[in-house]
């Protein structure tokens, strides 16, 4: 049989926009009571030549209300449409008990580029607490729309919004013609962009620290290989083909190094591979099973899978070598760890009674939260914030993707029509700021 | 080799699989102490046996044409393991011992041992639990006298499901090695 691989190169602002909609769909599942509430009135856009298809309000509002900590009222309800500070009366709005309101406009600026001015208004105090102008080219709109979301975000929680960045995921046909496909899209599901197509599985994606590559296993060669692949220009190298299994890349914080799985000196160990010199150095050394590495965020050390004590636990191993040391100690199943920025949560599958939830284990307090309720969810991954997490679960015979915010509160589910979805994985905040 | 050759000598070491099949088993358990174990049980010839075979000597087959066999223990090419296991089992390791047979008595026979799991639980460690299955597997085949550059081992972990469905009826078809072979 003749394998078939497709590479792509990822264009990152150039899509068009025609094709705006999403494969994924946004389904919220649970919201949350005490959100803040405040209103998006939708942007002026009267005064440029276009119709555009693009609703910044509607975007911002969709945002905001994913994070479980606004609650944005809809706008049909709204008192007024004001696009400027100076025409709101804010009795109208602390009447109907909005906290915060959000109003813009879009002009043209010159031939293709836009002009998007925002302001965020505290209704208590009745002023505007921050405003932003930007040039925009049209094709960017939605990344303005999800640029806004973080500013408002992080004025009022003292937290950076997340909106701006992307996800990766792989979706895959099983069924009849098996096919495999790796994808990045915006963390709303919209936009979802190919980056490698593959008759044979793919899989474990892995974000280079920066946001321009990624690392994935992929089975083209009828084995497990692990390659990395810059998104912009496609292109890429094997890194690790070794005799046995080379899975469960992670890329270091500095992005100088991905730690991985490999099987060529017997049972999974845990390496550290430098990227630039391809150079190894082993860190674990045990006949049990050793996978799913992932670094801490200051890079100086790693928690990975073992099932040394007879199951599967999460256990922490400098990254410099030593003694691997055991950190879970509930549940009969602990895998798949993800670790908060801040260094203070670790997410991860936890198997307990023939069920597979996604919990948080707070590090300090040793605290553990069930996040989710299904049987089967997997592969967590923090959003760069630390706020929400992403993951995979099953429904019906496909796989759907949910990001659940911190507190187990607020979850909404993104789905994809065409395929299974799963390995999510969360990527980094884009470095333009 | 004959037909009847093989039926016999594999009915030989069915028994001495059986004797020690808990030991021979382990997955961790090295070559050498497998062997040491399953010592007196090892294919002795029964007597009359070869007075028996002399009559059949004609009827030699090739190794595809043995593999073509419906009805020979070679047409069941499927492990299956418990959840979370590596452990194979007394009906399997009979089956395995008439392939690790038919493996050793034809050098121009190659397998590739694809070890699978059942979706439950995260997707690498899945990875290293089919590995492991293969790799149980290997041990019993080279121990029955294949050599290692015949037998092969990946693992598909989780990503290759034999049956869809989120239930013990479909997890117990996907928790398997298969063996697929190549005569070369």
């Amino acid at each position: 049989m003749k394998k078939k691989i497709v590479i792509f190169c990822l264009l990152m602002s150039l899509f068009i926009t025609r094709s705006l909609h999403a494969v994924i769909t946004i389904e919220i599942t649970e919201g949350v009571e005490g959100a803040i509430p405040m209103a998006v009135v939708p942007f002026d856009t009267q005064n440029i030549p276009v119709k555009l298809n693009t609703d910044l309000a509607e975007i911002i509002t969709n945002n905001l209300n994913r994070s479980g900590i606004f609650k944005v009222m809809g706008r049909e309800r709204y008192p007024s449409q004001p696009h400027y500070s100076k025409d709101v009366s804010y009795s109208q709005w602390r009447g109907i008990g909005q906290e915060y309101l959000v109003v813009g406009r879009i002009n043209a600026k010159s031939a293709g580029l836009l002009d998007v001015q925002f302001q965020l208004l505290d209704v208590l105090k009745q002023k505007q607490i921050l405003g932003y102008s930007f040039p925009v080219r049209l094709r960017n709109l939605r990344a303005t729309a999800h640029e806004i979301s973080d500013l408002i975000y992080e004025k009022i929680t003292g937290v950076r919004g997340a909106f701006n960045t992307r996800i990766a995921y792989i979706s895959a046909q099983t069924d009849k013609a098996r096919k495999y496909v790796l994808q990045v899209a915006d963390t709303d599901g919209y936009n979802p962009q190919t980056v490698l197509e593959s008759d044979e599985p793919l899989m474990s994606p892995s974000w280079s620290p920066d946001g321009q590559s990624l690392a994935y296993v992929s089975f083209e060669n009828d084995r497990p290989e692990i390659f990395v692949q810059h998104l912009a220009s496609a292109k890429r190298s094997k890194i690790s083909g070794f005799k046995g299994i080379n899975g469960a890349p992670s890329w270091s914080p500095d992005g100088k190094k991905i730690a991985l799985v490999l099987s060529k000196d017997r049972s999974p160990d845990i390496y550290v591979m430098t990227v630039a010199t391809k150079k190894l150095t082993r860190l674990t050394r045990h006949r049990s099973i050793d996978t799913e590495p992932v670094w801490a965020a200051d890079g100086r050390s790693i928690i990975f899978t073992s099932d040394r004590s007879g199951k599967p636990q999460l256990y922490e191993v400098m990254a410099s070598g030593g003694q691997p040391k055991r950190i879970t100690f509930e549940g009969n199943y602990n895998s798949a760890a993800d670790l908060s920025p801040d260094g203070k949560n670790i997410v991860m599958v936890y198997g307990d009674q023939g069920r597979y939830q996604i919990a948080q284990l707070e590090r300090e307090s040793g605290n553990l939260l069930m996040l989710t309720e299904n049987n089967l969810d997997e592969s967590p991954s923090f959003s760069p914030n630390g706020r929400m997490v992403l993951y995979a679960s099953t429904q019906g015979n496909k796989g759907v993707l949910y990001m659940v915010s911190l507190d187990g509160r607020t979850k909404h589910k993104l789905s994809d029509q065409s395929g299974d979805i799963r390995e999510p994985v969360w990527g980094p905040y884009k470095q333009t700021r | 080799m004959t037909r009847y050759l093989t039926a016999i000598t594999l009915s030989a070491l069915l028994l001495a699989g059986c004797a020690s099949q808990d030991e021979a088993i382990d997955n961790q358990t090295d070559q050498d102490s497998m062997a040491d174990q399953m010592g007196d049980g090892s294919p002795t010839p029964i007597a009359g046996t070869e007075a028996e075979t002399s009559a059949f000597q004609e009827e030699t087959l090739t190794a595809q044409q043995m593999l073509e066999e419906a009805d020979s223990p070679l047409a069941s090419r499927v492990i299956y393991f418990e959840y979370d296991s590596a452990k194979v089992n007394d009906e399997s390791l009979a089956l395995l011992e008439a392939h690790g047979n038919f493996i050793s008595g034809n050098g121009n026979v190659f397998v590739r041992l694809e070890g699978h799991a059942d979706e439950r639980g995260s997707r690498e460690y899945n990875i290293a639990l089919g590995d492991r299955r293969a790799q149980s597997v290997r041990r019993i085949l080279l121990f029955q006298g294949s050599s290692t550059d015949q037998v092969d081992t990946i693992s598909y972990g989780e990503e290759q499901p034999a049956a869809l469905g989120h239930d013990e009826s479909a997890w117990s078809q996907n928790r398997r090695v298969e063996l697929v072979y190549e005569v070369r």
